[in-house]
């Protein structure tokens, strides 16, 4: 299998500027491709796929009961970003993440940019991201968003845009740092050819993120992640990230507030816990302040929080940012908050609440995705050109029935990647999720998770939806 | 450690050791069916006795014929004590502890997983043989994986627990299948066939080399068989062996030294523990053997809840007097000869039950 009869296409490719044209960052790699025996390149993946399940990187899907363990598919050719690409990538990133988090705690607070009139008043409130418990809360240095993985694609003619947010719990780090374990075996003289930034750095980093939300005082703290348990799809990631980083990893049933302290059940007896990293939801977390029919949080949590006695990461509130109309208005939020000019563009965005949107996006279904303000992991959504006249009927009746909840955008033709598809290399639409670590100072880890759609011609690159994921390598 | 998971990796290790030794009662069976005279109706009820489940048996299977009852103790996935269900067990535990236990563990105990999970119910004896001694291998290749490869930590130490206690536990119950269920006719004692019959149950307990070792007394005896399996203070399946290994473990975790105790659990198991290394087989024997191994059974069911109590429950400190009772093994008195039900259904592993009781509370 080589890339002799490899095809780009009317697409960005990553890899190749035109056919039998790689681009110059990706030489090395393609001379090693083609100079392998035939066969060898599938074996590799054969064998990349056995480490992952060996590695036991393995999800969940949510209501499969048979698939309890399955891996997600891993495709051994990498996707490329070159320095220059990256340094622009990563600025805006910080850029935005900076933006963002003063508009989370700007909307916990005075809400100034709803009183100088960017954003309407009821978009905020409807926000199902939007938690009125918050109102007044400061978190340790006004940081709320200590993780984010935020994704980023590309259009055919190569600009990238950020096409979501997603500030909650964003998952999917682990395979970036297993993805790469697995690559280093499977092309070493790729790796001493190419000049390829670590990643390795990130449970270090992610731990001084978390350490420095402790109060000065105390000395010895305890840090935990915070997991629904092993029914999670995110379970692995959990205990991998637990155990690189040698904390805890506690479950709602290991904690209790006692003595106004949220202090976690040991052999020993209790344990006070001073840094939760949480990876459930918000509505979750407390149910004596929010969804009372939680089992996974911990009773009188918000209280805790709130007299400054542990610290959450992130901070309970952040995911009025990733109500997908809020999105529409971080570039709004930067030049309001910074005074700058947005350097990553956001895609255009259609707001079904405003009424000519609506008319526009209701004539275009054939033509637009169309998403559900609040829906992740590609649940809720309408890929306009890949849908059918009763699709969109149905879709045209929920947006009439809630608009507030519809946003659309034009369908972008996602960049393409080599890959192994059916014992062939084809072109796979990607995209890409870097990580943003928020603590003394915004930190972007050089790589994040490319996410690639295994169907061919799908758009829809969600693991719940047989997307699959490649390294990255971001260059020196 | 946080109690939940010294739970957990209590509970993989009873699991693992609870499958090796259902393995090891059908392996006995087997073989005691082997040497019987032809014609003689085949005993496969009073196996299914020992497992306190007779009537959950009779309402699903009915006929106590072999195939029935091995794919109840094998395969049955309702069935929470069968190997398969063990198994399953022994890996959402393990799964739930993965970052706390070795790599080489978390793979074993899949492995030994799929094993079972892939296997097929066979009833000719070469493969019925092949697969019990496949399941008793696994279990000895998790135990020396977790020897050779954790850390002789708390975490180890409660693991090591969990194994020692299940084993005593069976220890007692193979000892028990034999002296009152699998040979009821009394005319058969004292023959050939019986002393074929303790051959094997010294086999099943892979005792019979050691058996014959030891320094005493090399005849084998109804008497020789149970003072080795119950008060031998070298064979690794000895009841005495293993609670003096649950012991050790035990103050390992608390720090209290040997010979002294600070609570409940230390107390008890000193008790049993030092009851055996001086009571005679003689005694035992006029006691009433299956009285004494009854009783025994009862006490150890007892340390298994002060475990919990100590360690395991997740009642904050101080309100210990509102956590559940009796989360695991419940002796239930009405079974045929007394035989303790191992684990009554209800019994799944230590599934948190103040987790329940909050999530009744928040409903």
């Amino acid at each position: 299998m080589r890339f002799d009869t490899y095809e780009p296409g009317d697409f960005y490719d990553e890899l190749f500027i035109g056919k039998d044209q790689p681009r110059p960052e990706g030489q090395p790699l393609v001379d090693r491709i083609q100079a392998l025996p035939t066969g060898e390149l599938l074996l590799r993946q054969e064998a990349a796929q056995k480490a992952m399940y060996k590695l036991g990187a393995t999800f969940n899907v949510y209501g499969d009961e048979e698939a309890e363990d399955r891996i997600f598919p891993f495709d051994v050719i990498p996707r490329i970003v070159t320095v220059a690409e990256w340094e622009v990538l990563e600025r805006g990133l910080k850029q935005r993440i900076q933006a963002l988090n003063l508009f989370i705690d700007d909307v916990y607070h005075d809400q100034k940019i709803v009183a100088d009139g960017h954003i309407p008043l009821e978009l905020i409130e409807s926000a199902k991201g939007f938690l009125k418990p918050c109102m007044g809360l400061n978190p340790p240095k006004r940081i709320w968003c200590h993780i984010t993985g935020t994704d980023l694609v590309r259009d055919r003619d190569g600009r990238w845009y950020v096409l979501e947010d997603n500030m909650r719990c964003p998952s999917g780090i682990s395979y970036v740092l297993e993805n790469r374990r697995v690559m280093k075996n499977t092309f070493p003289q790729v790796f001493t050819k190419m000049r390829i930034q670590p990643v390795d750095e990130y449970p270090s980093r992610l731990l001084e993120t978390l350490l420095c939300l402790v109060p000065d005082h105390i000395d010895d703290p305890t840090v935990a992640v915070l997991t629904p348990g092993i029914y999670n799809s995110a379970y692995f990631e959990h205990s991998f990230l637990a155990q690189q980083m040698g904390i805890e990893l506690v479950e709602g049933q290991d904690l209790a507030v006692v003595d106004g302290y949220l202090q976690m059940r040991t052999t020993k007896g209790l344990k006070r816990v001073d840094v939760i990293y949480r990876r459930i939801d918000d509505d979750f977390l407390d149910p004596k302040t929010f969804r009372k029919d939680s089992a996974l949080g911990v009773p009188g949590l918000m209280e805790v929080y709130r007299a400054g006695r542990v610290a959450i990461a992130n901070a309970p509130g952040t995911g009025i940012a990733d109500d997908k109309v809020i999105y529409a208005y971080v570039p709004d939020m930067i030049r309001y908050y910074l005074g700058e000019e947005p350097l990553l563009s956001n895609v255009p965005t259609y707001l079904c609440w405003r009424p000519e949107d609506m008319a526009y996006v209701l004539d275009h279904l054939g033509e637009l995705v169309v998403k559900s303000a609040n829906e992740a992991g590609g649940y809720g959504m309408l890929v306009g050109p890949h849908s059918t006249l009763e699709e969109q009927a149905e879709f045209a009746e929920k947006i009439k029935a809630s608009p507030r909840n519809y946003i659309a955008q034009p369908t972008l033709c996602l960049s393409r990647v080599p890959t192994i598809l059916d014992g062939n290399i084809e072109g796979c639409h990607v995209d890409l999720r870097p990580y943003i670590l928020y603590g003394e100072e915004a930190y972007v880890h050089p790589g994040g998770l490319t996410r690639v759609a295994l169907k061919k011609g799908s758009l829809v690159v969600n693991s719940s939806q047989g997307g699959g994921s490649k390294d990255t390598w971001v260059l020196y | 450690m946080l109690s939940r998971v010294a739970d957990s990796i209590y509970w993989l290790n009873r699991y693992i050791e609870r499958a090796e030794n259902v393995a090891r009662f059908l392996d006995v069976n087997l073989n005691l069916l082997l040497d019987m005279p032809s014609g003689m109706q085949q005993q496969w009820k009073p196996l299914v006795a020992t497992t306190g489940d007779i009537d959950l048996f009779k309402e699903r299977y009915g006929d106590f014929t072999a195939e029935n009852v091995i794919q109840f103790l094998v395969f049955d996935r309702k069935y929470p004590n069968s190997i398969l269900s063990c198994l399953q067990s022994a890996r959402e535990n393990a799964r739930s502890v993965r970052e706390i236990i070795s790599s080489e563990m978390w793979e074993q105990v899949n492995t030994f997983y799929m094993l079972i999970s892939k296997a097929h119910l066979d009833l000719s004896l070469p493969k019925l043989n092949a697969l019990l001694t496949d399941v008793k291998e696994s279990s000895h290749l998790f135990a020396g994986v977790m020897e050779a490869t954790m850390s002789h930590n708390e975490a180890w130490n409660f693991g090591k627990i969990g194994r020692f206690l299940e084993r005593a536990d069976k220890t007692s119950r193979i000892l028990d299948v034999k002296y009152f269920m699998l040979l009821p006719a009394s005319t058969y004692v004292g023959t050939t066939i019986d002393e074929l019959g303790w051959m094997v149950l010294l086999r099943s307990a892979s005792a019979y080399e050691m058996y014959r070792k030891r320094s005493t007394q090399h005849r084998i005896t109804p008497a020789g068989v149970a003072e080795f399996l119950i008060l031998d203070p070298e064979f690794p399946r000895s009841i005495r062996f293993c609670l003096f290994q649950v012991e050790r473990s035990l103050h390992q975790i608390t720090g209290t030294p040997m010979g002294m105790w600070r609570n409940t659990v230390e107390r008890n198991v000193g008790r049993v523990r030092s009851e055996l290394e001086y009571v005679t087989i003689a005694e035992i024997v006029n006691a009433g053997m299956h009285e004494f191994l009854d009783r025994l059974q009862g006490q150890m069911n007892v340390i298994d809840q002060n475990i919990f109590d100590e360690f395991l429950s997740r009642t904050p400190i101080g309100k210990k007097e509102a956590a559940p009772k009796a989360q695991t093994q419940t002796q239930s008195p009405d079974q045929t000869q007394g035989q303790s039900p191992d684990q009554s259904p209800d019994q799944t592993q230590g599934q948190s039950p103040d987790q329940s009781q909050r999530q009744t509370q928040s409903v």
